[in-house]
């Protein structure tokens, strides 16, 4: 048990959690709920693990990783978007679909080595006691990136034209289209976006953080805490990502947790009997399903500051127009 | 057409011309070979029922639907709208009356949404909100820029949707059903701006079916009925019943007889009534009233101050937190009826015809027949035992079609297939036929032609010759005004104040909708 570790640790695994639910988050602001995070990051993380051992180069298996799942996602957009059907049963059915590809397409790949993204310490800052081995010392890159990219994506939604289109597409998109803004063309560019972020997650575990291809272990089911993220954190990516991060710091924890005999002069129950742990790492699932079933109710989603529109299938004509 | 933005804001628009639109929708010709034009510095009127092709007509011009034939013309070139952003090249503005706004965002954010801003993909809101400033001031729409609409009053809404057309260089302004929510002061206002809009040299299309407004603001009118053009006149020595002659194509009665009816006992009290709205926020405070035999009460108000609520409560449907409702003067001895069912409160006298009316008043599926019944068929003649007797339900409906003018195929038909006067027709034969003791009318002629409304106005002041105790829950001011014998208006669910029609005038009412208080 050392809180250093547990926080670097919390930091890397919470990476791949930060990139899938910032990528969900984008699309639910644009109004499409989208549950096919798991199915789009095991089809990343085996693009990406398979095309790293191809081609030699991680980063070209990370970029085709992302591409592959940005091109899944979008077979969900079209059956929510241009055949407006229903977005829970196409996300779920997306689910399916990356899992069964993945693990077909992923077949063999198990036990061999492909070459993997190196990690770097980031010079200067690593010498800062404490914060500097937690934040800037043997980390991925991609790591780093995932704390430059969450204030940006902050900025973008706040600040920016594109960002406010993005906001009233997922609030009120008959106000956005009769103003001109193409409402169908974002929802699918976000749903991309989205997908892609959701490969990115995926290539992060299979090249970086946990390498390896473990088929359907390799995610383990943190496509679904991704989702149940977007909703502890309001949809607001800053809290997104602290909840990440967390949650990966959880993680390390329940693991560390199961190694020492004695913990504070008790006898650890974890030691004795190892079965208890199952229990500790069904947590962040808990935690999942109590998010979803909070944010699958109508009037708490309102209080919670869901988008006004998720969900919700836009048709020109309907209400109004 | 040009797609050149930059010089498309500034170019003016001396005449706009429609020619021959038809515009076709399965089963039905919505418009049939329309011709419509509006100048520079006229405000035209576009009048006609529910259902006459003005909205359809008008979704053309703003790129919404595509005509199936016809051209538009802007001095004399013909340009081709295909969507919004087109229309508002070419410097034309929509008001909707169902406003298009997003609720979360800012003044200033709405009116930007879908600009470009002068800081490439960063936002430049400090720059909007500038000229907003500039153009509140120069056409007097009061606005705080930088509030979330989800703040603002529904007069101010609609302030913000004019902004957003003046923002984008709209030099003519289709402004659709706008007095429909507002209060009598701030159709004033509204009809101030829109004279300040005129005298710039702004083309103006106003769409309405509330005569007197349409006699009040414009220079000429169009009137459209079934999907064709009536006539288009100059708005000289027209007068409100011409003009509903054109609409409905026959002499209307517009101003029904309110001869005096003595009033007896008290039929339907409130007293400290209190209840909670479907998010959890209180609806009614303290509301407190008494309707009598033989009396109207009208209840006046802007829409959304409580009025739902207050009918539910009355009806059943919403519980209350606290208060009493008393049901049936002297025979009942007003006994409070706050805990009853809502068939033991239909049984006890009371009649309801809801607001929602296709969602509360009928089922849509079942037929004319099936939804003249749905309150009687738990009792002899109609029903026997499990049984029902359709002879029976037969006999009462085709009755009740024939007493209440139905224009219904058949009693077996779909209710839902019926146009909304004869749905509401429906209701209010299924209500008045029980000879309710109290009837709760809400917003009972909204979206009803002008023929039926007529005649709904005419069985409610039948239902008060009749001694029975009507409580008229309606947003339009005229039609309160028309039939109440008192008007109690409420705001933010308090009642402000109950006045006699003698002393009631749209001034005064406006000013209690607002609510100022009395004085």
């Amino acid at each position: 048990m050392n809180l250093e570790i547990i926080l670097h640790a919390g930091l890397a695994t919470g990476t791949v959690l930060l990139f899938a639910s910032i990528g969900e988050l984008l699309a639910e602001r644009s109004g499409i709920l989208n549950l096919g995070v798991e199915g789009m990051m095991l089809i990343g993380a085996m693009t990406g693990f398979s095309m790293a051992l191809a081609t030699g180069n991680p980063w070209l298996g990370l970029l085709l990783a992302m591409l592959a799942a940005g091109v899944l996602s979008l077979a969900h957009g079209v059956v929510t978007i241009s055949f407006q059907a229903d977005q829970v049963v196409s996300g779920l059915a997306l689910t399916f679909l990356g899992t069964g590809l993945a693990l077909v397409l992923g077949n063999g790949l198990t036990g061999q080595n492909a070459p993997l993204i190196p990690n770097y310490d980031i010079a200067g800052l690593a010498a800062i006691p404490f914060i500097g081995p937690v934040f800037f010392e043997d980390h991925s890159p991609l790591v780093y990136l995932g704390y430059i990219f969450t204030p940006l994506v902050w900025f973008y939604i706040e600040k920016t034209r594109p960002g406010m289109h993005l906001r009233a597409v997922g609030e009120k998109p008959v106000a956005a289209d009769t103003m001109g803004v193409s409402v169908y063309r974002l929802r699918y560019f976000y749903v991309f976006v989205g997908g892609c972020l959701a490969g990115l997650a995926g290539a992060t575990i299979s090249l970086s953080v946990s390498p390896g291809w473990y088929s359907a272990q390799t995610t383990s089911g943190q496509g679904w805490i991704a989702i149940g993220l977007v909703i502890f954190a309001q949809w607001n990516p800053l809290r997104a990502a602290l909840g990440a991060y967390l949650f990966g710091a959880l993680r390390r924890a329940i693991l560390d947790l199961q190694g020492p005999r004695m913990i504070l002069g008790f006898v650890n129950p974890l030691y004795i009997n190892p079965n208890l742990g199952f229990f500790l790492q069904m947590a962040p699932y808990l935690l999942t399903i109590l998010a979803l079933v909070i944010g699958s109710r109508a009037a708490m989603r309102k209080r919670i500051g869901a988008p006004a529109a998720l969900g919700e299938p836009y048709i020109r004509g309907e209400r109004g127009l | 057409m040009t797609a050149n933005p930059a010089l498309a804001v500034r170019q003016t628009i001396n005449h706009l011309e429609m020619r021959n639109i038809v515009k076709r929708f399965p089963g039905v010709l919505a418009c049939d070979h329309v011709n419509f034009d509006v100048r520079a510095g006229e405000v035209h009127a576009l009048l006609g029922e529910n259902g006459a092709g003005k909205s359809t007509l008008m979704k053309v011009l703003y790129g919404l639907y595509r005509a199936d034939e016809g051209e538009i013309l802007i001095d004399g070139a013909e340009v081709s709208i295909g969507s919004p952003t087109a229309a508002i090249e070419q410097g034309i503005g929509m008001i909707h009356q169902h406003f298009m706004l997003v609720d979360e965002l800012t003044v200033t954010e709405n009116v930007a949404l879908g600009l470009k801003s002068s800081r490439g993909p960063v936002l430049d809101l400090d720059k909007v909100e500038a000229r907003i400033r500039e153009l509140s001031g120069a056409y007097g729409l009061q606005i705080n820029p930088s509030a979330p609409v989800w703040t603002l009053a529904v007069g101010e809404r609609q302030r913000v949707e004019i902004i957003k057309a003046l923002y984008r260089g709209a030099e003519l302004l289709i402004l659709d059903e706008p007095t429909a929510v507002l209060t009598p002061q701030e159709v004033e206002d509204l009809f101030a701006t829109l004279d300040r809009m005129k005298r710039d040299g702004r083309g103006l299309i106003f769409i309405s079916h509330k005569l007197h407004e349409v006699i009040a603001i414009s220079d000429r009118i169009t009137v459209l009925r079934g999907g064709a053009l009536v006539d288009t006149v100059p708005n000289q020595n027209v007068t409100r019943a011409t003009l509903a002659k054109m609409m409905v194509g026959r002499e209307v009665i517009l101003v029904q007889d309110h001869a005096v009816v003595e009033q007896g006992a008290v039929q339907l009290a409130l007293h400290n009534v209190n209840a909670l709205g479907i998010t959890g926020q209180p609806a009614l405070r303290d509301v407190s009233l008494e309707v009598h035999a033989g009396e109207i009460l009208g209840v006046a108000g802007v829409s959304g101050n409580g009025q739902r609520e207050l009918a539910e409560a009355i009806a059943g449907l919403r519980p209350i937190s606290s208060g009493r409702i008393e049901l049936g003067g002297i025979e009942l001895g007003g006994i409070d009826v706050a805990s009853w069912s809502v068939a033991r409160r239909t049984d006890a006298g009371l009649g309801y015809v809801p607001e929602e009316r296709m969602h509360d008043g009928i089922v849509q599926e079942f037929s004319v027949a099936e939804n003249l019944i749905l309150q009687d068929h738990t009792h002899a003649p109609i029903s026997r035992g499990i049984f029902l007797d359709f002879g029976a339900i037969a006999q009462r409906s085709r009755d009740l079609v024939r007493d209440f003018r139905i224009r219904t195929p058949s009693i077996d038909t779909p209710t839902r297939s019926l146009s909304g006067g004869n749905i509401q027709k429906v209701i209010m034969a299924r209500e008045l036929s029980r000879n309710p003791r109290v009837l709760v009318a809400a917003q009972p002629t909204r979206g009803v032609d002008i023929g039926a409304t007529e005649y709904i106005h005419e069985r409610l002041l039948a239902q008060r010759r009749q001694g029975s105790a009507t409580l008229l829950i309606s947003e339009d001011l005229d039609e309160i005004l028309a039939l109440s014998d008192r008007i109690a208006v409420l705001y933010e669910g308090r009642v402000m104040d109950i006045i006699p029609r003698s002393e009631a005038t749209a001034e005064r009412l406006g000013l209690l909708m607002a609510g100022a208080t009395a004085g």
